[in-house]
């Protein structure tokens, strides 16, 4: 039932005799089998490398038309010529399917990385410094967390219109909160340990002691943050987009499409709406499961170190 | 424990005026005044610099964001120049709605995800978990507005069941006695809270169920009925009261997308309007009070832990 009892019996004739070093094996790479041996999460990276190529790729293959309104061929269903059907204004739905995609994936990952940067950035500075600068940092930190994002996000972006870029730095500028709170965690467990001392006494400042000693070993936790980070852009981009205060054309986001295809739904267009949501799920869902995972096997690289 | 206490309200203060300089410089610098809204577009900008001189307008914004915080603390919370009509009118036209749809909906989804989070823990590795696990894990990553649309494809446009728009009432008791128009708003909200709710106590409950107490209790020959709800439970939800408690924000932003959809006159489409209309002193005062349930909801989830559970005492 735990895992202590599920491990095999030990086998006393291969087992190192004591003071002898085997080869042993680097924790990333255990984490790497872990990864790999966890059956969702091979699931959820192969549905993003889908979603990757369906988005960047598939344009390059496939040319609908997302550009020009074409009034003879509106709200029409899938069939010959349009795979998933046309949209109100006679776009092809999956042209729009493709287009959607690359803005979500370009925010989602463009916006993480913002986060990701600005927070472990901060939370190593304040967990290395400690005492009143941390404190000060801490609760600058806990004062952007009691902001409303998705208010703040919108009404941002309403006055000064949504591009991928500004959605991405907003978006990036206010999540990096939970990564600098995760990395100054680690950092704070990690500088009391010796090979940072260690790094002290041979003489290394502060910038290097974080860019070189303290980050690497947190980035851990940056890793797995980094998905779920993905997750909430996306589905942050989608909630602007089905608001209507999203990306301006002749870029479309799938929150876009969904409320465009909203109002047909009592018309019986499915195509419109069903397949863009199914998009929305299966990418944030992909994003979760490979989250969920390398938290997993992360447990097992920091078990074994 | 009362020092405790004292020090945990003191940090929200301080934590509360940053927030509340913060998003008032922020929208003061997106929105400098709203003179053009009032004296419309073709004002020339003479006239327009004397009504921000009339309105204050043109003073350093320190003395405009002191100035408005004292009229808050009066419960004036400005005035709406699209709707002429004092902010804290229209909320308190509305709150009422978004109380009763964001409040029945977490009741509810607390009714549902214990239940199901303990059994979940308790069968946990069989059918019933997976397809449970699966459920929430495909809910959780679904937008509010896409779950809505399947419950009123399903429900309101296919079946016929319910309304696929909220209650159009302006009193309360009517709103509450219309299942037919707030049952799916109110179960959207619900499904996406235990979503995310259930996972939290599932992990929780397997790790009391771990503990030597239960295997006590279980050997002196309790029927497991009583273990569970004697002696599982009350552990199993401490996590409760924090999860509550740090689910503000997100219920504010499900509340107003959810009453978007639906067209439901609370505080959530009010604050959509005023997007699209840029109504400054709605965003501003709505903001502001995001901010500050997210600060209480903190704050009561961290005192009331202590009270439930005396193994905490935080230094």
């Amino acid at each position: 039932m735990t895992a202590a009892s599920s491990l095999p019996p030990l086998d006393v004739a291969r087992a190192p005799e004591g003071g002898e070093i085997g080869a042993v094996q680097s924790g990333w790479r255990l984490a790497l089998r872990e990864f790999t041996t966890n059956r969702l999460a091979v699931t959820g990276a192969g549905i993003l490398l889908f979603f990757l190529l369906f988005s960047f790729v598939g344009p390059v293959l496939y040319h609908g038309n997302y550009l020009t309104s074409e009034l003879v061929s509106t709200n029409l269903g899938p069939g010959a010529g349009h795979p998933l059907g046309t949209s109100n204004q006679g776009y092809d739905e999956l042209a729009l399917l493709m287009k959607g995609g690359q803005a979500a994936l370009e925010v989602g990952f463009f916006s993480a990385a913002i986060a990701i940067g600005i927070g472990a950035l901060y939370g190593a500075i304040s967990g290395l410094v400690g005492g009143i600068v941390d404190a000060l940092l801490m609760r600058v930190v806990d004062v952007f967390l009691s902001i409303p994002f998705l208010f703040i996000v919108l009404i941002v972006a309403v006055r000064f219109g949504a591009s991928v870029l500004s959605l991405s730095l907003l978006i990036g500028g206010f999540s990096w909160l939970v990564p600098a709170r995760l990395v100054r965690g680690e950092v704070l467990a990690l500088r009391v340990r010796d090979f940072v001392a260690a790094a002290r006494v041979a003489g290394a400042g502060q910038t290097r002691l974080i860019a070189r000693h303290l980050l690497p070993n947190a980035i851990g936790v940056v890793i797995v943050n980094v998905t779920f980070q993905v997750a909430d852009a996306i589905l942050a981009i989608a909630a602007l987009g089905f608001l209507g205060f999203g990306l301006q054309w002749p870029n479309q986001d799938w929150g876009d499409l969904l409320s465009n295809g909203v109002s047909y739904l009592q018309d019986g267009y499915w195509w419109q709406v069903y397949p863009v949501g199914a998009c929305i799920v299966l990418v944030v869902m992909a994003c979760n499961l490979v989250g969920d995972a390398a938290r997993d096997s992360l447990d097992v690289r920091l078990r074994r170190r | 424990m009362i020092g405790y206490i004292v020090r945990r309200i003191g940090t929200s203060i301080v934590v509360l005026v940053g927030v509340s300089v913060f998003i008032f410089a922020l929208l003061h610098a997106i929105y400098p005044s709203p003179a053009i809204d009032v004296l419309g577009a073709r004002a020339n900008t003479a006239l327009i610099v004397a009504w921000n001189k009339q309105n204050g307008f043109d003073d350093p914004w320190l003395v405009q964001y002191l100035r408005y915080m004292g009229h808050l603390l009066g419960g004036n919370l400005g005035y709406s120049y699209k709707l002429n009509q004092s902010v804290t009118a229209l909320f308190g036209e509305v709150w009422a709605r978004s109380a009763w749809l964001s409040g029945a909906s977490l009741v509810l989804s607390l009714v549902i995800a214990i239940p199901l989070g303990v059994y979940q823990a308790v069968r946990r590795n069989t059918f019933g978990d997976y397809v449970v696990t699966g459920l929430a894990f495909g809910v959780y990553a679904m937008p509010v507005f896409f779950l809505g649309l399947i419950l009123i494809q399903v429900f309101a446009l296919s079946l016929h069941w319910f309304s696929f728009e909220g209650s159009q009432s302006t009193s309360l008791l009517s709103i509450i006695a219309d299942p037919r128009a707030m049952t799916l708003p109110i179960v959207t909200l619900t499904l996406l809270t235990v979503a995310s709710f259930s996972r939290y106590i599932r992990s929780s409950a397997m790790d009391v169920l771990a503990q030597d107490y239960i295997k006590v209790v279980r050997a002196k020959g309790l029927p497991e009925r009583l273990v569970l709800v004697r002696h599982l439970l009350r552990n199993a939800c401490l996590p409760i009261v924090t999860l509550v408690g740090l689910s503000i924000p997100a219920l504010l932003a499900g509340n107003l997308i959810t009453e978007t959809l639906f067209n439901y006159k609370g505080l959530g489409l009010l604050f959509y309007t005023a997007l699209q209309n840029v109504d400054y002193n709605v965003l501003l005062a709505y903001t502001l009070i995001g901010a500050l349930l997210t600060v209480i909801g903190n704050l009561v989830a961290d005192i009331a832990l202590t009270v439930a559970d005396p193994r905490i005492r935080l230094a």
